[in-house]
């Protein structure tokens, strides 16, 4: 058994390597090349290790326009997943707890949020409507809107392992409505709301498609649209867009470093109810 | 206990309004909880998808619309490169979910059993998975490139001339899908992970002393108990797979020609080409797509679930 387990072990690594790892490396050679080096294309070490001087390339493009993108993305992944998450527990937490007649509304609602996908030209409408069409705010509130089923899905299932004697507790001691859940409940709720940032952070820094329809325009775009536009102009600069690639994969693998067990925890316990 | 203690002096100072709220219908989980995120639900996502069926109907700038009835979906299903569009959706969705199910599935029974560097094993498969689209689309749009890809490159070490993975409008679907399948695996394969661990081991266990065959307790045990996890990754991936846009919207802009275009590529499209009905219109079509495969599916899935 334990000598199968090394050689089934040994293929493993190997066919996982060739089919996830070298792609990876590609870009991390790629990105080390010269201009010159890397029109080949090709898989080989650098003759001359460059990576720092691209990096350096494609943050200063355009009066450091992908350093602005950063602070967008920053931004708009800050705001956008605080804004959703704080909301999401509120709705959570009072359909948990009491049973009325708006449950079966919200949970269709939910439900609604998790499978169909937006009408984009619409929400550009009302967007424009409301004046924040091409505006970081209304990106944050776009992205507000399509994440708070998930959260919900999640803060419903978690809250649920909270005692209601705590509530009860807490109530005979005088606090209010809102202080009971900002006070006593949404401390307690830690270890969801961490799952919840680091899965809805992610989504949102990577997010593409709304970006492109409700920000468009290249001053203001976050780091995905960067890199769109970037791809888009055809260059043959194949260091620096893999550069570009590199640096837009950092955060994530920040995350992924850190975070691991609430990402998967996250991503399947949410699939899993979904 | 700490967090509510320093209320409690406090209260004995105001009785009379802590028996009105109580006297009164207030319920200590106000509904007003709702308001904020339904505001931002109600305003960003389900009025524009209530308008969506008003303006599919219309010839429609952002400003004025005319009614032109059912207009647009005749033209949606009439014009070869729409209808191309919708066909692909379904081809790439039901592909991909299919791949992702027997990959996932393969990858998890692996990743399970008694191996070497599972742990690394498992980062290393779910890693892509958080790499952003447009990364993973630049990224294999090169490694594909006909001429001077690393894949077709090592093809010709062994003597196989490969294709034009993107170029050849036969195959760029199909290229597109792959990738996203190498990119949606590792979600799949979790979720299996998740369901394979649930099963209990006095099953298997029981199995070994009727002599049963590997294939067996596969077929018989592994199959049926990891079906909830099946479920959720035939729904996701193919919620996922029929609104796919931003993959193949960076690998093949739809192309070549129309060969790779979804419905979710028709819909940019249109909307790029000022044509705001059309476009709208081909969203209601993917809306009723999902809804008719996906509610009745998740139904059937779930009816069949078998308790054991």
């Amino acid at each position: 058994m334990r000598r199968r387990g090394v050689a089934l072990g040994s293929v493993a690594i190997l066919a996982t390597t060739v089919v996830f790892v070298v792609p990876f490396l590609f870009v991390l050679l790629t990105a080390s090349k010269t201009q010159q080096d890397a029109l080949d294309l090709d898989f080989s070490l650098p003759t001359e290790w460059a990576l720092l001087e691209n990096v350096r390339t494609v943050l200063a493009t355009n009066d450091g326009q992908l350093v602005r993108a950063f602070w967008n993305s920053t931004v708009l992944t800050v705001a956008a997943v605080a804004i959703m998450t704080v909301l999401a527990a509120m709705v959570g937490y009072v359909v948990q707890r009491r049973r009325s007649r708006w449950n079966p509304v919200v949970d269709a609602l939910v439900l609604a949020g998790l499978i169909i996908p937006p009408a984009v030209v619409p929400t550009i409408w009302v967007l424009q409507g409301i004046g924040l069409f091409k505006t970081m705010a209304g990106l944050i509130a776009v992205h507000v809107a399509f994440g708070l089923s998930f959260c919900i899905l999640l803060f419903r299932a978690f809250v649920a392992t909270i005692p209601r004697e705590l509530d009860e507790a807490a109530l005979i001691d005088g606090a209010g409505p809102s202080r009971l859940f900002f006070s006593v409940i949404f401390p307690l709720l830690r270890a969801v709301v961490v799952t919840v940032v680091v899965v809805q952070a992610v989504t949102v820094f990577n997010d593409f498609t709304y970006a492109l329809y409700f920000l468009p325009g290249a001053d203001n775009a976050t780091v995905q649209l960067t890199l769109y536009n970037y791809q888009s102009q055809g260059l043959n600069q194949w260091n620096l867009l893999f550069a570009d690639v590199l640096l837009i994969t950092i955060p994530p693998l920040i995350m992924y470093a850190f975070f691991n067990r609430q990402i998967v925890a996250g991503m399947t316990s949410g699939a899993v109810k979904g | 206990m700490t967090l509510v203690h320093p209320t409690l002096e406090r209260t004995t100072e105001r009785p009379a309004r802590r028996q009105t709220r109580r006297a009164g219908a207030r319920s200590p989980y106000p509904t007003w909880f709702f308001v904020p995120a339904g505001v931002f639900y109600l305003a960003l996502f389900v009025v524009p998808t209530g308008a969506s069926f008003w303006f599919a109907l219309t010839r429609w700038d952002l400003y004025s619309a005319e009614f032109i009835g059912l207009d647009n979906f005749q033209q949606f299903f009439r014009e070869p490169a729409l209808v191309k569009g919708f066909v692909n959706t379904f081809v790439y969705a039901f592909l991909t979910s299919g791949a992702k199910v027997v990959l996932g599935l393969a990858l998890a029974v692996l990743l399970t059993s008694q191996i070497i560097a599972r742990g690394w094993l498992r980062s290393v498969v779910f890693f892509p998975v958080l790499v952003s689209t447009i990364g993973v689309g630049v990224m294999f749009k090169v490694l594909l490139d006909p001429f001077d890809g690393a894949v077709n490159t090592v093809l010709s070490w062994v003597g196989v001339t490969g294709p034009g993975w993107l170029t050849d409008p036969s195959l760029a679907l199909f290229s597109v899908a792959m990738v996203d399948v190498w990119k949606g695996v590792g979600l799949a394969t979790l979720i299996y992970i998740a369901g394979l661990v649930a099963i209990p081991q006095e099953y298997y266990e029981a199995a070994r002393v009727d002599g049963a065959s590997a294939w067996q307790n596969f077929r018989s045990i592994t199959l049926p108990l990891v079906r909830p996890a099946t479920v959720t990754v035939v729904l996701l991936s193919l919620i996922g797979g029929l609104r796919s846009f931003d993959l193949i919207w960076t690998m093949t802009r739809g192309g070549p020609g129309f060969s790779s275009d979804v419905i979710g590529s028709v819909i940019y499209k249109q909307y790029q080409a000022g044509f705001y009905g059309l476009s709208t219109a081909g969203n209601v079509v993917l809306f009723v797509v999902i809804a008719v495969i996906i509610f009745p599916l998740s139904r059937w899935l779930n009816r069949k679930e078998v308790p054991l």
